[in-house]
């Protein structure tokens, strides 16, 4: 039984999927191999339609393609900017000239330095919180939804409850009470981030968990841990990409509020940082739109890249939506022909 | 009655987890803050407020279980010591004087939001692939992107700065005296305005498509087609019939919103130096204001679960089909 189960599963072979196939997929398998199986491989058949789709997708394209840009930015910061970011070069809050494309700071610091040290910490952060938020959000979902009954019971509580308590102000109790630094920023972000993606991805475990071949797999005698990971997670694949999609960008813009409100670490580079010391030097009252520009502006190309990605998932992945739109390109019609017909 | 019970019960639990989160935050957390605390601001202090405060933040040598049952205590009955801060006011006085303005700007904010966005939402539905249904939402989605707090200080900068129309800081100019003349309450709108705007700009996003994906759906029913086929107006047709039926998910998300009012503008406030909790809760936090912070999360929680209760209770009115599951 389990066989025929593993047979119609996985005729795709695992490990055959083209490397190139996409970074994020290569992000959630690295998430998934701390679940100590090897359950990462891209998934079956939905997989395979999944990467196909994304690599002809112009939504997604567009993402990976200004996603791509920042990463190499971040990766080559130390390469471009040598020096230290924060160290004073020049006279203060001067304008963009040829020797300063984004201007300088009140202090005197290159902007545009700033701004591509600042992509290491954001994104950083950004993808460690959204990794771990939507891991732990896994464990969580997926446990739910395979054991059921007073296990789901506590863990939904567990969730609602987390949900339920204001985040914002949850964030600026916890950062006030825990000594400052990174390492509080990442942990302060997942403890306020997990819960959303847990509840989102037990409703799917829950769905999956009701099918027969999950049933077949239980009589059949296999692991919990293996039949959460091996036989519902990659039926999933899609929506736990879509969760980690968004809480990347639930990472990287919490990050950015909490730096700006001054409760992060004040002393690295990122672009909340960056945002923090502009407001903090009053960039805005005289009138130096080049010390907060840049900054807001790459936390927004970050963000809707990673949405664009997002939507380009939920498009290419998810029948249901596949569906709706279909539908919906079918409601399209009425209304416009009860225009007609009243007008 | 038994899902209003059981969902009473769950925010008595939520509530419950907050206090002792309250409770362990100064007693575990490494470095000792509460110590600095003292150390900076003990002299001021009567001896039984620094009583009071020893005892909620548990620097004294009573076994833990009973500190716990002391603090479960106090905090049901409103006593969270004074503000170090605003020395010598209660922490309760504190809340109460800034809590005002929150709602007002929460409130205005959410109400704009919420009807402007819905109707929007019922507009793009009933319209599909009109100007308000294929330019609006990729709009939305695109300033949805930037950070709140940038958005917020763009504006501030633009509007305020640049082109002086409304001032920076503060909900009202100083000086002038609170009460109900026209004058006070012209520059509190004045005052309003901005913040609110940016508020109302990134959550319509949210509303307008919520409801267009339902209004959709709703489109399709077959009542509608009834509807149409009796020769109702399209006007009558579009709230009367599917709009009504559509708002149930709005109605939810008003609820949770309702909620966040309180704590969610927190970076608004920040940013326009507008008086309310969030301010102050920050106000606390680099003032090192152990009480105050802890009264301000506690008066924001507790005003999300009971916006969240009351929510419940529309719906059982609203929506038959929980009463009977």
């Amino acid at each position: 039984m389990t066989n025929s189960i593993e047979g119609t599963a996985s005729t795709v072979p695992q490990r055959t999927r083209p490397p190139s196939g996409s970074r994020h997929r290569g992000a959630i398998a690295g998430n998934d191999d701390g679940g100590a199986t090897p359950i990462a491989g891209p998934p079956r058949r939905p997989g395979g339609s999944l990467v196909h789709g994304l690599l002809t997708n112009r939504k997604a394209a567009t993402g990976a393609l200004i996603l791509g840009v920042f990463i190499v930015a971040a990766l080559l910061a130390p390469v471009l900017y040598p020096d230290d970011p924060s160290r004073i070069t020049a006279l203060a809050s001067q304008p963009p000239s040829s020797d300063f494309p984004l201007g300088t700071t009140a202090k005197g610091q290159d902007v545009l330095a700033l701004t591509v040290h600042g992509a290491r910490s954001s994104l950083f952060v950004g993808l460690t919180v959204g990794i771990v938020a939507t891991f732990v959000g896994l464990l969580v979902g997926l446990a739910s939804a395979y054991f059921g009954k007073l296990a789901d019971d506590a863990l939904s509580l567990l969730t609602n409850v987390f949900l339920l308590l204001p985040g914002l102000p949850l964030l600026v109790i916890l950062a006030a009470f825990l000594p400052p630094g990174l390492g509080t920023v990442i942990l302060v972000l997942i403890v306020t981030g997990w819960a959303g993606s847990a509840r989102v991805l037990r409703s799917q475990a829950l769905s999956i968990r009701a099918k027969d071949f999950v049933a077949a797999a239980v009589v059949a005698g296999e692991r919990p841990l293996r039949i959460m990971f091996r036989e519902i997670l990659p039926n999933m694949a899609s929506i736990v990409m879509g969760t980690l999609l968004a809480c990347v960008i639930y990472g990287i813009g919490a990050q950015a509020g909490l730096e700006f409100l001054g409760l992060g670490d004040v002393s690295t580079v990122s672009w909340g940082t960056n945002l923090y010391w502009a407001s903090n030097d009053g960039a805005l009252l005289v009138g130096a739109w080049w010390a907060f520009i840049p900054s807001g502006l790459c936390i927004a190309l970050v963000a809707f890249a990673l949405a664009l990605i997002n939507y380009a998932v939920d498009e290419v992945t998810n029948p249901r939506l596949r569906k709706v739109t279909f539908r919906t390109g079918k409601r399209q019609a009425d209304p416009t022909d009860k225009g007609k017909a009243s007008a | 009655m038994r899902f209003i019970l059981r969902r009473l019960g769950f925010y008595f639990i939520a509530f419950w987890a907050c206090i002792t989160l309250n409770f362990m935050l100064p007693r575990f957390m490494p470095g000792d803050p509460v110590s600095r605390m003292f150390a900076r601001s003990q002299d001021r202090m009567q001896p039984e407020q620094i009583d009071q405060l020893r005892r909620l933040f548990g620097v004294d040598d009573r076994p833990i279980w009973e500190q716990y049952i002391n603090y479960i205590g106090d905090v049901l009955t409103g006593q969270m010591g004074v503000s170090i801060s605003r020395f010598p006011t209660p922490v309760t006085e504190v809340i109460a004087s800034q809590i005002g303005w929150t709602i007002l700007l929460g409130g205005v904010s959410l109400i704009i939001a919420a009807v402007v966005g819905n109707l929007l939402g019922i507009l793009a539905a009933w319209r599909r692939g009109g100007l308000v249904d294929s330019g609006l939402p990729p709009l939305l989605i695109f300033i949805g992107s930037f950070p709140y707090f940038w958005l917020a200080m763009a504006a501030l900068y633009l509007f305020g700065v640049v082109l002086g129309w409304f001032p920076l800081r503060h909900a009202f100019t100083s000086g002038l005296e609170p009460g109900f003349t026209g004058e006070y309450l012209l520059d509190v709108a004045h005052h309003l305005v901005l913040p609110a705007l940016t508020i109302v700009l990134v959550s319509i996003g949210g509303w307008m498509l919520g409801m267009r994906n339902t209004m959709i759906a709703t489109n399709a029913e077959d009542y509608i087609i009834m509807a149409e086929a009796k020769g109702l107006k399209p006007g009558r047709i579009m709230f009367r019939y599917a709009a009504r039926n559509a708002m149930l998910p709005a109605v939810t998300s008003f609820g949770m919103s309702l909620g966040f009012v309180v704590g969610g503008a927190l970076l608004t406030e920040v940013v326009f130096a507008y008086p309310g909790v969030g301010y102050q809760l920050l106000a606390a936090v680099q003032g090192l204001d152990y009480p105050l912070m802890q009264g301000l999360f506690l008066t924001i929680t507790a005003a999300v679960l009971i916006a969240n209760f009351l929510v419940d209770i529309l719906y059982v009115r609203l929506d038959p089909r929980v009463r009977t599951s």
